[in-house]
């Protein structure tokens, strides 16, 4: 498809992925600095002076929900984190960017230093900086362990222009000196703050990292490797998050034309109501609701909470429980997608002597699945056994099919039976399926009341009510699940005839079995009859 | 009359039609034309022509896509929202990190999980691929890649080969053998290759074929025995990041999104572009089909999720709160579609209601952004991989 001019809602044009994100923030930091309805700025008188321009962790928490539509201080605490993180607003004495819902102070960090401006400050900056900390003789602009270490590691790296980094340096302390007294502590948090998010105490985020799939296309504004510490005739007031992008490449010809054959086969797709569709999409959620563990808990307990597998003994177990048989029965895909319902959907068939159609589909799935290398012998081994003139499992497709797939034969590829096989499906969606979904095979899988499956089922359903009771009692049966289970099948085997009434036999059983339990698993491990 | 007549400077063969005449001498694009009158003539009207057919395709372009729209929209007569008020109510959803999975040293960039319901494949930016049972927290293998940026792994259905790939433009299969000792490296296998980075890849429902999304804009169906390209799929106009596989049987179709913008509907056999969703106002990071396969959710860097229905062949719900600001990496459906489990760079997981559009939950425990998000095969639990090197199990 060509590539179409695409203009946000509000006029802006394409932006990069981080450039978005920016401008939310950028936004919500507009909004708290309003003058009106933001976060109330104050200086505070402190000991010996007075702290300018700064507000306290709890003023943004309670502005953030108030403002901004969240619901607990949780989520409010994450997103101001976030926000510090990346640089916004900072605490005034920390070098750890997060935001705590108590009094502790914090100030906006200036537009210029603001992360849309896509800094990316060398090394040599950060030496300058250090250097500049070392020369200012105030106790609260001591260097942090970390930025000691830093600056040792980079007089090492920068031996050789120490010197003029050292003058650098030097002049900017210079320039800092002339500076009114209050105006120089802003500026020196705000620069401060700057180097912690672009070179973070160790542990913490650096929220200057990028996804490299994304970093190709980050636009820079700067052209130029700016220096932090250039000249400063660019002073940025606002952030340039909102400059337009270059056009994009003028479609060609054939772009359009493509275009246009493409959107014209889709006005002839055919699509269907919304209200149909939110029907549908109901009904799914709702059948598949009871097999959905995060909604209805699983039975037995999910493996990730109760560390116990077996719900996934008895998944890989050959015989199916009620619940998953039930899951057959709401469409053909899911007896194809279940093994075990595949080999008794097969078993049915082959009962009835119809067992080709499926047999072919199956193989033809198969087919699909091999090496490149396989596919045309087993196209052939397919066509001979299942559409050839006298095949031993004809099937029957629609002469249309047929002609084509005569053809493709000839040639063969993945995809050579692809019309039989969509014509095959069809016929046993409608008539093989659904007659297997009637038929008392399934019933009965269904009801558990097959020979063995009857055993099992109610070996299922006496686990369950056993493992009530005895948990109830205390008795932890669930590590020793297994094991014990097994001998309470032989023991029912051994004492009773083979396919007796479900309840009447459990209840006859349940107090003497109880008992038995207790003495299983509290004494020594031999059968109490 | 006035074009006719001009000084002629030079006179020889013309460069159109060959005969000796006197030429006009002009420059189009600093290069040089030497051109006879009756050509130069020639020239100009076919210039205005095609002008005039480039306009006339636009604007037919233009109208088709309306239209379009406008076909979209008659029959939307319902918002889902509406129709999910009578669903009943989610009830209270208590999910906490039940394993975590430490063993990365740089941040995880993708995982997957195997068809046994515990094993995990995860990748990471340092180039370690890693096998773990989840349920123990063991690691089982490791790999090291050629390369850094792991961007795509993903586990073969039979749970025997592991496929991964990122900057290296390829996609490598690596069997896993029993034993500990062996080097996987050595039976390593390149299968794909692209010409930019892999962004994502997943096996066909066969341990034989894997489709790859990549960097260079396309997606792609190969052969892993031979290396064979069985497919190829163009259409996105910038970088594919992610794809997904339709849930049916007898489907043959997958999704992809891209840094265009765009989510794309693909016929695994004919190679077509069937059906193409564009209303996402950033790149798309993460696809992920509904457990029908009638829809698909998406994730975005415009920090939304939104669910296409196919059917319906637009736009059907948006996720979304004014206080997601960042973009979402990955999704992933709960197993009978109600839920809709999302990963932010803002270090969260945010759990929505699928049906009514809500937010039902919002966990916190990620120091770094959510890279990938899977639910596991029998829904039990959900894993997501970070930026904080570690990997979380939830149920």
């Amino acid at each position: 498809m060509a590539q179409t001019n695409s203009v946000g809602s509000n006029g802006v044009a394409d932006e990069s992925p981080n450039m978005i994100v920016y401008r939310k923030m950028e936004d919500v930091i507009a909004r708290m600095q309003d003058e009106k309805n933001g976060i109330p700025i104050r200086t505070v008188k402190s000991f010996l002076s007075k702290i300018p321009s700064v507000f306290s962790g709890s003023d943004i928490v309670q502005w953030m929900i108030k403002n901004l539509n969240i619901e607990d201080q949780v989520e409010a605490l994450h997103l101001g984190t976030l926000m510090a993180a990346h640089g916004y607003f900072f605490p005034i004495s920390d070098h750890v960017l997060t935001l705590k819902d108590d009094g502790t102070f914090y100030r906006f960090q200036t537009p210029y230093f603001w992360p849309s401006n896509c800094w990316e400050p060398e090394n040599t900056d950060y030496a300058v900086y250090l250097c500049k900390r070392t020369m200012q003789n105030k106790a609260r602009l001591e260097l942090a362990d970390y930025e000691a270490e830093s600056l040792a590691r980079l007089q090492r790296a920068f031996a050789r222009k120490w010197e003029f980094i050292f003058m650098q340096a030097e002049a900017q302390a210079k320039v800092d000196k002339k500076r009114d007294k209050i105006e120089r502590k802003i500026l020196d948090s705000q620069e401060r703050a700057f180097w912690d998010v672009h070179r973070p105490v160790p542990g913490c985020v650096n929220t200057t990292e990028v996804d490299i799939k994304k970093s190709s296309r980050m636009k820079n504004p700067q052209k130029t490797r700016k220096s932090v510490y250039g000249p400063q005739n660019d002073v940025r007031t606002h952030s340039p998050t909102h400059t337009p992008a270059p056009e994009a490449k003028p479609a060609t010809e054939e772009q359009l034309q493509d275009q246009i054959n493409y959107w014209g086969g889709q006005l002839d797709r055919h699509r269907l109501k919304m209200s149909k569709v939110a029907e549908s999409l109901l009904a799914y959620t709702e059948q598949y609701v009871e097999y959905d563990p995060f909604i209805t808990s699983t039975d037995p307990s999910n493996p990730w909470i109760s560390d116990d597998t077996a719900v996934w003994e008895l998944e890989a177990s050959k015989e199916p429980g009620q619940q998953r048989v039930k899951r057959w029965a709401f469409g053909i895909n899911e007896v194809l997608k279940d093994q075990v319902g595949r080999e008794q959907f097969l078993k049915f068939l082959e009962s009835e002597f119809s067992s080709e159609n499926l047999r072919f589909w199956l193989a033809v799935q198969e087919v699909k699945k091999r090496p490149i290398r396989e596919v045309p012998t087993r196209v052939q081994e397919i066509w001979q056994e299942f559409l050839a003139s006298g095949a031993p499992s004809a099937i029957n497709v629609d002469s249309k099919s047929y002609d084509k797939t005569t053809q493709n034969v000839k040639d063969p590829g993945r995809y050579a039976f692809e019309d039989a096989q969509d014509h095959i499906f069809k016929l046993m969606k409608s008539d093989s399926y659904s007659r297997f979904i009637r038929s008392s095979a399934y019933q009965e899988l269904l009801q558990a009341k097959k020979k063995y499956g009857g055993i099992q089922d109610r070996r299922t359903s006496f686990e369950k009510f056993t493992r009530n009771v005895v948990r109830g009692h205390g008795f932890f049966w669930l590590t020793n699940g297994p094991v014990q289970i097994k001998r309470i099948h032989c023991f029912i085997t051994l004492s009773f005839p083979p396919s007796p009434p479900l309840d009447t036999g459990m209840v006859a059983f349940h107090d003497h079995l109880f008992q038995g339990l207790v003495n299983m698993y509290c004494a020594s491990p031999f059968l109490p009859f | 009359m006035c074009d006719q007549t001009f000084l002629a400077i030079t006179f020889g063969p013309c460069d159109s039609c060959s005969e000796n005449r006197p030429l006009m001498n002009l420059y189009i694009k600093t290069e040089p034309i030497n051109y006879c009158s009756l050509c130069m003539e020639i020239m100009a009207c076919q210039g205005l022509a095609s002008g005039e057919t480039l306009k006339s395709l636009k604007a037919e372009s233009e109208t088709l896509r309306k239209k379009l729209e406008e076909e979209r929209k008659k029959l939307h007569d319902v918002e889902l929202e509406k129709v999910a008020e009578k669903a009943e109510a989610l009830g209270e959803l208590n999910m906490k990190t039940r394993r975590t999975l430490k063993g990365h040293g740089n941040k995880v960039l993708c995982m997957d999980w195997c068809k046994d319901k515990r094993r995990i494949v995860s990748s990471s930016q340092d180039g370690k691929v890693i096998v773990w049972d989840a349920f123990t927290t063991n690691k089982e293998h490791a790999v090291t890649m050629p390369t850094t940026w792991v961007m795509a792994c993903a586990y073969a259905p039979s749970g025997c080969a592991i496929a991964c790939g990122g900057l290296d433009n390829k996609c490598s299969v690596y069997p896993l053998s029993l034993d500990k000792d062996e080097n996987l490296a050595a039976k390593k296998k390149s299968v794909a290759m692209h010409t930019n980075y892999l962004s994502g890849c997943t096996f066909t429902n066969s341990d034989m074929q894997i489709l790859t999304s990549s960097g260079d804009g396309t997606s792609a169906l190969w052969d892993v025995e031979s290396g064979q390209l069985l497919q190829s799929f163009h259409g996105h106009s910038a970088d594919v990041l992610t794809l997904d596989l339709a849930p049916s049987e007898t489907g043959n179709t997958f999704v992809s999104g891209g840094s265009d913008k765009k989510a794309n509907v693909w016929d695994l056999r004919s190679g077509q572009n069937v059906q193409s969703f564009d209303t996402h106002d950033s790149d798309i990071n993460c696809v992920k089909y509904y457990p029908s396969g009638d829809a698909f959710a998406s994730a975005s860097d415009d920090s939304t999720c939104r669910l296409f229905d196919l059917r319906a062949d637009r736009e059907v719900s948006i996720y979304s709160k004014d206080s997601i600001m960042f973009g979402a990496a990955s999704v992933d459906f709960s197993l009978s579609g109600r839920l809709l489990f999302a990963g932010y760079n803002d270090y969260t997981i945010n759990v929505w209601d699928v049906l009514k559009g809500t937010r039902v939950a919002i966990l916190f425990g990620h120091e770094n952004r959510v890279s990938s998000l899977r639910v596991s095969p029998d829904g039990t639990a959900f894993c997501s991989g970070s930026w904080d090197n570690t990997l979380r199990i939830w149920a």
